[in-house]
């Protein structure tokens, strides 16, 4: 990807690999990925537990956990390297332009304070407006997030909310500074089916409005279904798979992606057994050499255990495995 | 179904937790005592070899139900009727213990549920230790690399520690364990929503798997409704601590009757990308200490009236589904049927 | 990671093959990994084993046997250390009143204080550490009774305690075996203040252990709350016991030096450390401080030894700190 193209961009993320020194060697947990996210796009990552998709949403707005650290590639937000800025610029970026919501509400908000003074408090360190007009906005906001009696409860601790509500605040904290970009990590694992429906719901409906593109970390596929327009599907800190939802979801390219939708059970389809992918995702403490994937991949064949594919065009998606790389395949169409 | 194939009876079962503030409070503030009715009359039949599953969501009770009948709970009202014989008035250890031998359980946390200071062989040889099934340390050294080979590991991980297994592993040691004394009948209290999906579909088709050849009987508790509809046969709705709806799960699953079923059906993601708009049901789960009066769904429920607010439907049969709900005996209910049969699912049978 | 083992050594000898396991599994540890990065725990560990080794290998390796009162000779009397105008080298820290090796008399003095020390340990910390799982365990009520009277135990120092515990036992014992009963008596009351810390600390493990599903897998296979709490709950709980057990045993040991130099010690024909500052105590002020002033270092120099691991020990045990 050239650095002219990736200026049309309002997140792209080039060759980032994070790693984390340790006793017993360095682990790449991230591992030379690259993605872009435009302007009101919202781009599902998708993955297993220990994929490195919460590690790559969180080096991002530079918040990895020491002694985790950005190795390598680079990070350019609205045309501007933001990798290598100081804590202090990035501090401020976040605050203004990047927003971010985690998978447990309560761990965002501050127990002590009222939503209220939480609200004003961000809105009023961004615009200079006074305590008053910051207390109409915050009313505003949880009305927008759909906080019912908001003039109310706009008084009210965070411990005084539901799970759901307390998401909705958290949206409504996010929203507060306008951000172009919000990077949701897990926002709905921790809540009930119905009320997982209702956040997607809200926060589709506010990108729509506010032209803010949406960063949406998960494990659930349902999730990204409803919600992505593109998504990554990631495999042992590399991404596997990208491209516009519909493609990834019905018409998988990579085998992992394959196996990973074939595995859902899917109501009133009546089958013994699930498709299974055998094994699981390896520890980053012994990654196989080549592709990733390729001790549990159906479809393994030498190459696969020696080189690491890099992502090539396959139809609307573009997938990293090495069947598609017509001159490496064994046998050729002996498999599809 | 006749009393014979029956192997589990819940009769009217119900389960309170006292929430009370301590004693210095209540005296001081002059609080009556609080009870959280977790489980509320509650009565199903679970047949031999079949999976009768709980959904509901958070706080709804279906855990406690799983604990009360593995014994973990004892219950404030009602009966645990366990091959004839009611659990809850056993008094004894040996009243108890062959019992005990008959059903095992599986938990939610893969992490919490094995016990890190043991090696696997130990973990797995509890039953059977604690049971005397098997003397001889030979003879349960066999056995227990038996039941490695048969949920998936080898042999020779008895003498490795948890910690050196990954999630799904570690589910197949809680299966091997419940499985090393024999038993009849397995509760399983969300055994794979701590799981990534891929591995979930492992431990989904191993349990298949074991049911088949061991002939198990399954009490599956879980909230993921596409799991309960892969494996139970059975199928029923809990919505604060009560039944609101039973049926087989195709029943269940095509022609729901009851609006908290139909809401939980409605919230499902689609898969399909068909473009279909979720219309998410307002509203949250109330507080479980103070539930709404009569049937405790109607804050949410689209055809509440009057009667709904202050009288508690009971289950009534409407063709082969049980339902609690008064707009369905009146008559105020739409008739639904969902008959999405999956899209382009070649597999599908 | 795991070494592959055969079927025939594994049923010939389980036993052994667990135990040598056990010990690959520790020396690649992080635990380990933490001792071996600090210098100060290393260095503190090599002090305090060779502290142990002199204690306890004081009649072989001390020069004199101090406790033989045949081979006293008083005209070896106040010989200072070897470096001072006087000293032999026969007596490397001098002699004492009675022409006793200072060197020998630490030595054995030590041996008397670290007995008693993990004595005391050992008591207090089964004491401790059995009521400490039954009230986390079982809970209600005799969990109160339990924690009422250790309430009780914590608003009594402990050098009160052991006071009033050894009159009663002079009170009641007869003369004669006061003497031979001292060291128990001494035991016994050091153990006693310290049950406290075990407990409590064992309660708070046992009721975050005894929520998990590992007991409650226990409970469902029908295993009794006694082979629960001894076999599921107690090892998962003795991280911090260990903790506690290290630091306990510096407090005992001083504790017991406390005792000992107000005179309620051990008796003076065994003396431990405690014992011999007493005496030289009394020579301080005439200019023999060498009788004092050595066992007060190897006092304080064990004391610390022990302090160090136990404060390593907390660090490399507490997840959170890594």
């Amino acid at each position: 990807m050239s650095e002219a193209r990736s200026n049309q961009h309002l997140l792209s993320v080039e060759n980032l690999r994070v790693e984390f020194p340790t006793r017993r060697g360095t682990l790449v947990a991230v591992d030379r990925i690259s993605f872009h996210i435009d302007e009101g796009e919202v781009l599902g990552v998708v993955g297993e537990s220990g994929a490195g998709k919460s590690l790559t949403g969180a080096a991002i707005i530079g918040l990895l956990e020491p002694p985790g650290r950005v190795a390598e590639g680079n990070i350019v937000f609205d045309g501007e390297r933001i990798d290598d800025i100081g804590y202090e610029k990035m501090r401020r970026l976040r605050g203004n332009q990047i927003a971010m919501i985690f998978q447990d509400p309560l761990t965002s908000l501050n127990p002590l304070f009222t939503v209220g003074r939480q609200l004003t408090e961000t809105i009023r360190t961004h615009v200079s407006i006074d305590e008053r007009k910051a207390r109409v906005r915050a009313i505003e906001l949880l009305n927008e997030v759909g906080i019912p009696a908001a003039d109310r409860r706009v008084d009210q601790y965070p411990h005084e909310f539901s799970g759901g509500m307390r998401q909705r605040v958290v949206i409504a904290l996010a929203l507060a500074v306008n951000p172009r970009l919000i990077i949701a990590d897990e926002p709905t694992t921790a809540l009930d089916v119905s009320i997982q429906a209702q956040i997607i719901t809200l926060l589709k409906r506010l990108c729509r409005e506010h032209g803010t593109s949406v960063m949406l970390i998960t494990h659930d596929m349902g999730v990204i279904a409803e919600t992505a327009d593109r998504v990554a599907v990631m495999y042992a800190g590399r991404i596997v798979e990208i491209g516009p939802v519909g493609d990834v979801i019905k018409r998988a390219s990579h085998p992992y992606t394959r196996g990973l939708m074939n595995s859902i059970p899917v109501i009133r389809q009546d089958i013994e057994q699930l498709v299974q992918i055998d094994g699981s995702m390896p520890r980053l403490t012994d990654i196989p050499p080549g592709c990733a994937f390729n001790p549990r991949c159906p479809k393994v064949f030498e190459t696969c255990r020696t080189e690491r594919p890099e992502l090539v065009d396959v139809g609307a998606t573009k997938a990293a495995c090495w069947l598609y790389d017509y001159a490496r395949r064994p046998g050729a169409g002996s498999t599809t | 179904m006749s009393a014979s194939d029956v192997l589990v009876r819940l009769s009217s079962l119900g389960k309170d937790f006292d929430v009370s503030p301590p004693f210095l409070n209540r005296l001081l503030e002059r609080e009556d005592r609080v009870l959280l009715k977790a489980v509320d009359s509650l009565s199903i039949d679970i047949p031999k070899g079949k999976t009768f599953s709980l959904v509901g969501e958070s706080g709804c009770g279906k855990s406690t139900v799983a604990k009360l009948v593995v014994g973990l709970y004892r219950p404030s009202r009602g009966s645990i009727v366990y091959d004839g014989i009611d659990m809850p008035t056993l008094k004894t250890q040996a009243d108890v213990e062959p019992f005990r031998k008959r059903m095992q359980m599986i938990f939610q946390d893969p992490y919490a549920s094995l016990n890190p200071r043991w090696r696997v062989s130990d973990i797995i040889a509890e039953p059977i230790r604690a049971h005397r099934q098997i003397t001889g340390k030979r003879a349960i050294d066999q056995r227990v690399a038996e039941l490695l080979v048969q949920v998936g590991l080898a042999s020779a991980d008895g003498v490795k520690f948890p910690h050196e297994f990954s999630g799904g592993q570690r589910q197949r040691i809680s299966i091997a364990r419940a499985l090393a004394g024999q038993p009849e009948f397995l509760v399983c209290d969300e055994p794979t929503s701590a799981l990534d999906v891929s591995i979930q579909a492992q431990i989904l088709n191993l349990m298949t798997r074991l049911q088949r050849q061991f002939a198990l009987t399954y009490l599956f508790i879980s909230h993921d409704l596409a799991v309960v509809y892969h494996i139970s046969d059975f199928v029923g709705v809990m919505y604060l601590g009560r039944l609101v709806e039973w049926a087989d799960k195709r029943t269940l699953f095509q022609r729901p009757w009851h609006p908290y079923t139909r809401m939980l059906l409605d919230a499902i993601p689609d898969l399909e990308l068909s473009g279909r708009q979720r219309s998410p049901v307002a509203g949250e789960v109330p507080n479980p200490i103070h539930p709404p009066s009569g049937c405790h769904f109607h804050p949410r429920c689209p055809h509440a009236n009057e009667r709904c607010r202050n009288e508690v439907p009971n289950l009534v049969r409407k063709d082969t589904s049980e339902v609690a709900c008064h707009a369905l005996l009146e008559n105020r209910l739409p008739e639904v049927t969902v008959t999405g049969e999956p899209a382009d699912v070649g597999s599908g049978g | 990671m795991v070494a592959t083992v055969t079927g025939a050594e594994q049923t010939t000898s389980t036993w052994l093959w667990r135990f040598r396991d056990s010990v690959r599994r520790f020396f690649d540890s992080d635990v380990f990994y933490s001792f071996r990065r600090s210098p100060v725990t290393v260095l503190a560990f090599v002090t305090a084993v060779i502290i142990f080794v002199a204690a306890f290998g004081a009649p072989v390796l001390a020069p004199f046997n101090t406790n033989d009162v045949a081979t006293l000779d008083l005209t070896d009397a106040f010989r200072p250390p070897v470096w001072m105008e006087g000293g032999t080298s026969e007596h490397l820290l001098g002699t004492d009143d009675q022409g006793r090796d200072v060197l020998s008399a630490i030595m054995f003095g030590t041996q008397v204080s670290l007995v008693v020390g993990f004595l005391s340990v050992i008591f207090s910390m089964v004491l401790g550490v059995s009521l400490g799982l039954i009230s986390g365990y079982v809970g209600g009520r005799i969990d109160h009774v339990i924690m009422r009277i250790a309430d009780v135990q914590l608003s009594f120092p402990a050098v009160l305690v052991a006071l009033l515990l050894f009159g009663f036992a002079k009170a009641v014992l007869p003369r004669g075996v006061q003497d031979a009963v001292a060291i128990y008596v001494l035991i016994v009351a050091i153990g006693l203040s310290n049950w406290v810390q075990f407990a409590r600390t064992v309660r708070g493990s046992t009721m975050v252990e005894k929520n998990k599903e590992y007991v409650q897998a226990a409970r469902v296979i029908g295993r009794t709350p006694i082979a629960i709490m001894v076999r599921h709950v107690l090892p998962n709980v003795m991280g911090p016991v260990l903790v506690i057990a290290t630091i306990s045993l510096a407090i005992a040991i001083i504790t017991e030096a406390t005792l000992s130099f107000l005179g309620v010690g051990v008796a003076p024909t065994q003396p431990s450390l405690g014992t011999l500052i007493r005496f030289g105590n009394n020579f301080l002020f005439s200019g023999e401080w060498w009788m004092t002033i050595f066992p007060g270092i190897a006092l304080v120099i064990l004391a610390l030894a022990v302090n160090l691991l136990g404060d390593w020990m907390r660090d490399a045990l507490n997840p959170k700190l890594r």
